[in-house]
């Protein structure tokens, strides 16, 4: 049985990347995201790992080499933040067209300009529409063993895509954390060797990457959008073999003293443990309140989100993201999740708060503030969405 | 001796005798009438054979290869994005690599290929081939050079020869047309240290599949940068590629030459030079050029020619240090 040792999340979750027998590791350094891949290229380097690693000249080049080990039959990974996502973000569309596996760790992090080196969702957000399946890590635990679970997620033939792991930057990425390195051997026994559907093999050529004219190019679409929809029937069944085997049980979202709540805090990543230590305080004043957190942000959990919310009056909605959006509408992640709620004809009061941007600290009392203000608020008077510990 | 020049010492060339019979990109893609470029295409796949991984850059070569549910492609063949062929490779050759070494795969003599325009070559994806060729990554580079982004509809690239007409560098009342000129794409590739570096014409069509044949038997990064004719582009006429392609070397416009190990060979010395006047008239592009302007770019040429012999050793050490290359000056005649 292994054992429970404080190590720094990056480090654990190159390890697990490592257990996980990645053949092929591309990447360029990007601030959060770096000590995964210097950890990586250490394993590479002291001969823990038999694997390549590859390092590029920009994440732009990390995703093309990606698609060409991915294609060619290896187990691919490669991680970025940020301007890199941004950079690699027109291939990483191509990655998931091609239906090509690989996995991304994403330690999120702020989009340029000012530029900000720190911890916000707007990569998490300005990914969600590539065409990968996202994950999102709320703990160092939990972001080692999503690595192992991505890996076969997106080789499942049934799903074929490649996924995204996301972190918070520093936040999570650098912190030093409780965490069970799982045995390789039942990492092996979890997560079988990579046998691709396809790949470029001379004894059996194949043609990757073709021209789409308008007779096929729809019908291509839709086909990897159903690869996407019936993607999460398949993760809920790999996060069970996963609990079944490691005793860690995870679901695609979870909630945190909901049965009762009349207000629900709705958040993603590390933030949500500062929610539940805000719901601890709230409730011990006597006011019923919970959490709900995405694991799974594509494809997004609807039904399961709804089951977790719906008893709810009063809803707080936690953008990490300016939206951009001419002020309104919601932000992001309240957007996706009103539409749920239209389309059950369920309208709860909804507050919109951005917070978190660019690093800033997002405490306790922010979000009593925050249920507070939707407590209070009369029909109408919530607006689409409001900035929250920021100066006028 | 070099790496390259050890691993080419037993090479035995092509000849009008024993052509091979593999056609690797098949007939029956959509190329224009005359294309240059997909001539040189097949003829290169000709001589890497089939034991191969293709990555191609978004272009013609793309295009007419592989309308969906038709391809051309007999090997197999990728394509991602325009300005990336070169990483894509990078990626394909690194699994085989590791895939060999861990003995889930036993393909270790399979050879990878990436290929683009000169757009995708020396614009949009000179970053990612120039990482690619200083990582030292084993694999063969092909740019075919028909001078302008011809897929778009004949736009300039840093490529495109000065004086050029093309539709974002058309000549005027205030323009010569093309106003810098050509990017030395090759001098490029040499200056990153890699074993084989050569200029090809499906013009000379031995001498090219010796030569993309040379840079996939050298270990390591090769780069062979290859003329390719474009009569939709240069409005020339549609059986006047391979003419066009000749002119280019008879004028000293494209002269062929490989760099072996850093060191440079010509394959064809031009002894009576044409004028690049006589390499213009059947272009199009070329043809609101002034006398005055003919010059100058004749003098350039000249020089830039002399330079190129300077750098070049003597053809008779060639023959000695390297067995093939001259074979295939000789068996082409003219």
């Amino acid at each position: 049985m292994s054992k429970r040792v404080g190590v720094e999340v990056s480090i654990a979750c190159a390890d697990a990347v490592g257990l996980c027998d990645v053949d092929v590791v591309a990447a360029y350094p990007i601030t959060p995201q770096t000590h995964i891949v210097e950890h990586l290229s250490e394993l590479v380097a002291e001969g823990h790992l038999d694997a390549e690693f590859v390092p590029v000249e920009s994440e732009h080049s990390a995703m093309s080499a990606c698609i060409g080990s991915a294609a060619a039959g290896a187990r691919t990974f490669t991680s970025t933040s940020s301007q890199g996502y941004a950079l690699m973000s027109e291939i990483c569309y191509i990655a998931s067209s091609l239906r090509l596996p690989m996995v991304m760790a994403v330690a999120n992090r702020a989009i340029s300009a000012p530029i900000s080196i720190w911890n916000d969702h707007a990569d998490l957000m300005f990914a969600r529409d590539v065409g990968w399946i996202q994950l999102i890590g709320e703990y160092g635990q939990e972001v080692v063993d999503l690595i192992p679970i991505a890996f076969r997620i997106g080789e499942d033939k049934r799903v074929l895509l490649p996924v995204q792991v996301n972190l918070d930057g520093f936040t999570l990425s650098h912190v030093i954390e409780p965490i069970i390195m799982p045995e390789k051997a039942e990492i092996q026994k979890f997560l079988p060797p990579y046998k691709p559907q396809l790949r470029l093999d001379p004894e059996n050529p194949v043609t990757m990457g073709p021209v789409g004219m308008p007779e096929v190019y729809t019908e291509a679409r839709k086909a990897q959008d159903e690869a996407l929809n019936n993607s999460k029937a398949v993760i809920q069944e790999v996060f069970d073999e996963f609990g079944k085997q490691f005793g860690r049980q995870y679901k695609l979202v979870e909630t945190y003293k909901t049965e009762d709540a009349e207000t629900i805090i709705f958040s993603m990543g590390s933030i949500s443990q500062t929610a539940m230590s805000a719901v601890d305080h709230m409730r011990s004043q006597g006011k019923k309140v919970g959490v709900v957190r995405l694991r799974v942000f594509r494809p997004f959990p609807a039904k399961e989100l709804f089951d977790a919310i719906k008893g709810a009056k009063n809803l707080v909605i936690l953008d990490r993201v300016t939206a951009f959006n001419g002020g309104e509408i919601s932000a992001p992640v309240a957007l996706e999740i009103k539409s749920v709620l239209f389309d059950r004809k369920h309208h709860p009061k909804v507050g919109n708060f951005l917070v978190g941007l660019g690093g800033r600290d997002v405490t306790v009392q922010n979000f009593e503030e925050m249920v507070e203000k939707v407590a209070a608020a009369k029909d109408g008077e919530l607006g689409p969405y409001q900035f929250i510990n920021v100066r006028e | 001796m070099g790496i390259a020049s050890e691993a080419l010492k037993n090479f035995k060339g092509f000849n009008l005798k024993n052509l091979p019979d593999v056609e690797p990109l098949s007939p029956g893609h959509r190329a224009c009438q005359g294309c240059g470029e997909v001539l040189a295409l097949r003829l290169a796949m000709k001589a890497i054979g089939t034991n191969v991984v293709v990555c191609s850059a978004t272009g013609c070569m793309e295009i007419i290869t592989t309308p969906f549910p038709q391809t051309a492609w007999r090997v197999p063949w990728i394509h991602v994005a325009f300005e990336n062929a070169a990483a894509v490779v990078a990626g394909v050759e690194s699994a085989y690599k590791v895939l060999n070494r861990k003995g889930i795969i036993k393909q270790p003599d399979t050879v990878f290929v990436a290929y683009g325009g000169d757009g995708a070559t020396a614009d949009i994806g000179i970053q990612a081939l120039s990482g690619a060729m200083e990582r030292g990554h084993n694999f063969l580079y092909m740019c075919f050079d028909n001078e302008a982004y011809m897929n778009t509809g004949i736009q300039r690239s840093s490529s495109t020869p000065y004086g050029a007409m093309t539709t974002t560098s058309p000549p005027g009342k205030m323009s010569i047309g093309q106003s810098t000129w050509k990017k030395d794409l090759p001098s490029i590739a040499v200056a990153h240290n890699i074993p084989y570096v050569a200029t090809a014409s499906p013009a000379y069509p031995v001498d090219l599949m010796n030569k993309a044949k040379k840079a996939v038997m050298v270990p390591g990064p090769a780069y062979l940068h290859i003329y390719s004719p474009c009569p939709t582009g240069w409005r020339c006429g549609i059986d006047e590629s391979i003419e066009v392609a000749k002119l280019a070397v008879q004028s000293k416009v494209f002269p062929l030459y490989e760099v072996i190990d850093g060191v440079y060979y010509l394959s064809r010395k031009v002894a009576k030079p044409k004028a690049v006047a006589d390499y213009f008239k059947p272009q199009r592009r070329f043809r609101h050029l002034t006398e005055a302007d003919i010059k100058k770019i004749q003098e350039r040429v000249d020089a830039d020619y002399e330079a190129l012999l300077k750098k070049c050793v003597e053809p008779e050490k060639k023959e000695k240090e390297i067995k093939g290359t001259e074979m295939s000056v000789r068996l082409d005649g003219a």
